[in-house]
């Protein structure tokens, strides 16, 4: 899993705090080649480097991360975003992981959780955490209308499994020893769910994000 | 009756109703000073909202205005069809009046005359209900205009006039006159109209000001009792990173629950209940528990003794593990509750907890059996320790 070249990220945060803090705390593995504060800094600031990935703020002054990912993606689609938040209310992560982000982690993440994320979704992985296993998870089993593209509107027994391990604070390696499948099968089946996260047209799903407001 | 003139000025002079009325009627008949007197009281006196002394009832005097005004209220509804019949009665009497005094006003005048004053009686009426309105609207209890009486007043008056101008003049001038009438009324809205809808503007603009200071007053009075409170907190702690651990983890959930309030009726549910316990825990253990819920269904007994167990479970990973974080999962599926409390500390092995340790086998196995669900521990010396707990609610949901 270790690259040889760092993995060149752009920082994207309001708070010049936090955005030092995670600065200090990512490892060697990782080059912060880049720095924004808003919307306007943070797409400039991603066209001038082009990084590999981009830690993005989902409360952003000027329109918020999605705004940053409408703008960047449409010109740069191989640069790889992974949102970071406090907020944790299900209509701002599922909106942004639907805006196309690879992942999405809370703040309180620890510095060498936040550098495996990094790396991973660098790799083009998808990273979620407890949190985002347990909104998927929520908002799939929410009816039980027929799924008009059931390729994209329902689960797999498997990824079911897997988004609950993930919900109940396991590793992706734990979690394939647990299942007795390879890490590698396990990423697989998460960037299944980020696929169907991203493209079900389920109405379910954005009405079940803002129906849902509390933590 | 009419406008509660009577009872008004009763009340403020501490007499019967009954004497006032009277003297008011004794008046009438002198030459009818009674109904001019009558009419300077409703036009110039204001009535207030809780009918007693008080010169003019403010937003802010709050709660005994509110019942006041909700008093008042029920008290409008009840009185409003005898206040019309009022109103129709005093018209007729009026004209009946006038013509048995002999005024000189020829009879077939008189009726037209009587039809406009009671459409303007009507008129004015509602205005008087409408500033009513307004304060209760105030009060958080509006209720849309009488349009409908309005237009009635209105057509009213208008049918008056017109009548009375029929018998004096031709009809054709009538027309005129009236044509001539509209003519200008329509001028005065076109030259006056910019006017007023700034005026309105102004108005709802500064309105949203003060709705939105009112916001800002309250986010600050928020912000100073939990956050800036906390934070002081902080400071006086910052040689002890336990106490600065939990009271940042505190506050954090403290604000989160205010800033994203709970849908009202959910406070019962099971996944508010298991949320609370993490809190609660928090709290009084250091540790942070990361917490998911995956659907949600209300409380029993057997629920309320599920979340007594994970409890349990929670307290042994904080306390015994010496791990910096526990997982909890909880997840209600298919009329199944399943909660799991896992760390990532030392572990133990099972078969070494001595009988008399009842942490495990009593409080979190035992408890379970004894409601109908199952409990597993599985740990391992340097692997963690995770819990499961299992239950079918006795209202069991799909």
């Amino acid at each position: 899993m270790a690259t040889a070249t760092p993995v060149r990220v752009v920082l994207v945060d309001d708070h010049r705090l936090f955005r030092s803090g995670v600065r200090a705390e990512l490892g060697p593995r990782i080059e912060v080649v880049g720095e924004g504060e808003d919307v306007a800094s943070a797409v400039t600031a991603i066209t001038a480097t082009v990084p590999d990935v981009v830690l993005l703020d989902v409360h952003l002054p000027g329109g918020g991360g999605v705004e940053v990912l409408r703008t960047v993606l449409p010109v740069l689609p191989d640069v790889r975003f992974l949102a970071v938040s406090v907020s944790d209310a299900a209509e701002d992560v599922i909106g942004t992981i639907r805006a196309g982000a690879r992942g999405y982690v809370t703040k309180t993440i620890s510095g060498a959780d936040l550098t495996d994320a990094v790396v991973r979704v660098a790799e083009g992985d998808a990273v979620f955490s407890p949190r985002l296993a347990g909104f998927v998870l929520d908002a799939f089993a929410a009816t039980d209308v027929p799924a008009i593209d059931p390729e994209l509107d329902a689960l797999t027994q498997r990824e079911r499994e897997v988004l609950r391990l993930i919900a109940r604070g396991y590793a992706y390696k734990e979690i394939a020893k647990e299942l007795f499948i390879s890490v590698k099968t396990v990423e697989t089946h998460v960037s299944s769910v980020l696929r169907k996260l991203q493209l079900s047209n389920r109405h379910e799903l954005t009405r079940w994000a803002t129906d849902r407001r509390l933590v | 009756m009419l406008a509660g003139v009577a009872r008004g000025l009763a009340d403020h002079l501490r007499v019967d109703v009954i004497v006032v009325r009277a003297l008011f009627v004794v008046l009438t008949f002198t030459g009818g000073a009674g109904i001019a007197m009558y009419a300077a009281f409703w036009a110039f006196v204001r009535s207030d909202a809780a009918g007693t002394d008080v010169p003019e009832m403010s937003v802010t005097s709050g709660a005994e205005g509110v019942t006041a005004g909700g008093h008042r209220a029920r008290h409008d509804r009840l009185g409003r069809r005898e206040q019309y019949l009022a109103l129709i009665a005093l018209a007729v009497g009026g004209v009946l009046g006038v013509q048995a005094l002999g005024l000189g006003v020829p009879g077939p005048l008189m009726w037209p005359l009587a039809l406009a004053g009671f459409g303007s009686l009507v008129l004015w009426r509602q205005a008087d209900d409408s500033q009513r309105n307004r304060w209760r609207a105030a009060v958080g209890q509006g209720r849309p205009p009488a349009l409908l009486t309005t237009i009635l007043g209105a057509a009213l008056v208008i049918a008056g006039a017109a009548t009375f101008l029929g018998y004096h003049e031709q009809l054709s001038k009538v027309r005129d006159g009236m044509l001539a009438s509209l003519v200008f009324i329509v001028g005065v809205a076109v030259i006056t109209g910019p006017w007023w809808l700034g005026t309105l503007r102004a108005l709802s603009t500064e309105r949203r000001a003060r709705i939105r200071e009112q916001e800002r007053a309250e986010l600050a009075a928020h912000l100073h009792d939990s956050v800036l409170h906390t934070l002081a907190l902080i400071q006086r702690h910052v040689d002890d990173p336990r106490e600065v651990q939990r009271l940042a983890r505190s506050q954090e959930r403290e604000l989160r629950t205010w800033l994203y309030r709970p849908p009202p009726g959910e406070e019962q549910a099971f996944g508010r209940a298991l949320e609370r316990i993490v809190a609660e825990i928090e709290d009084s253990q250091g540790v942070t528990i990361e917490v998911v819920v995956v659907g949600d269904c209300p409380l029993d007994d057997k629920l309320a003794a599920t979340l007594q167990a994970a409890r349990e479970a929670m307290v042994n990973a904080a306390k015994h593990a010496g791990a910096a974080a526990i997982s909890v999962y909880a997840e209600v599926e298919s009329g199944k509750v399943t909660v799991f409390v896992r760390d990532r500390g030392q572990g133990f092995d099972v078969d070494t907890v001595p009988d008399d340790r009842l942490g495990v086998k009593e409080s979190i196995i035992g408890r379970m059996e004894r409601h109908g669900g199952k409990a597993f521990v599985r740990t391992a010396p340097g692997e963690g320790t995770e819990v499961r707990l299992e239950m079918t609610p006795i209202m069991a949901r799909a």
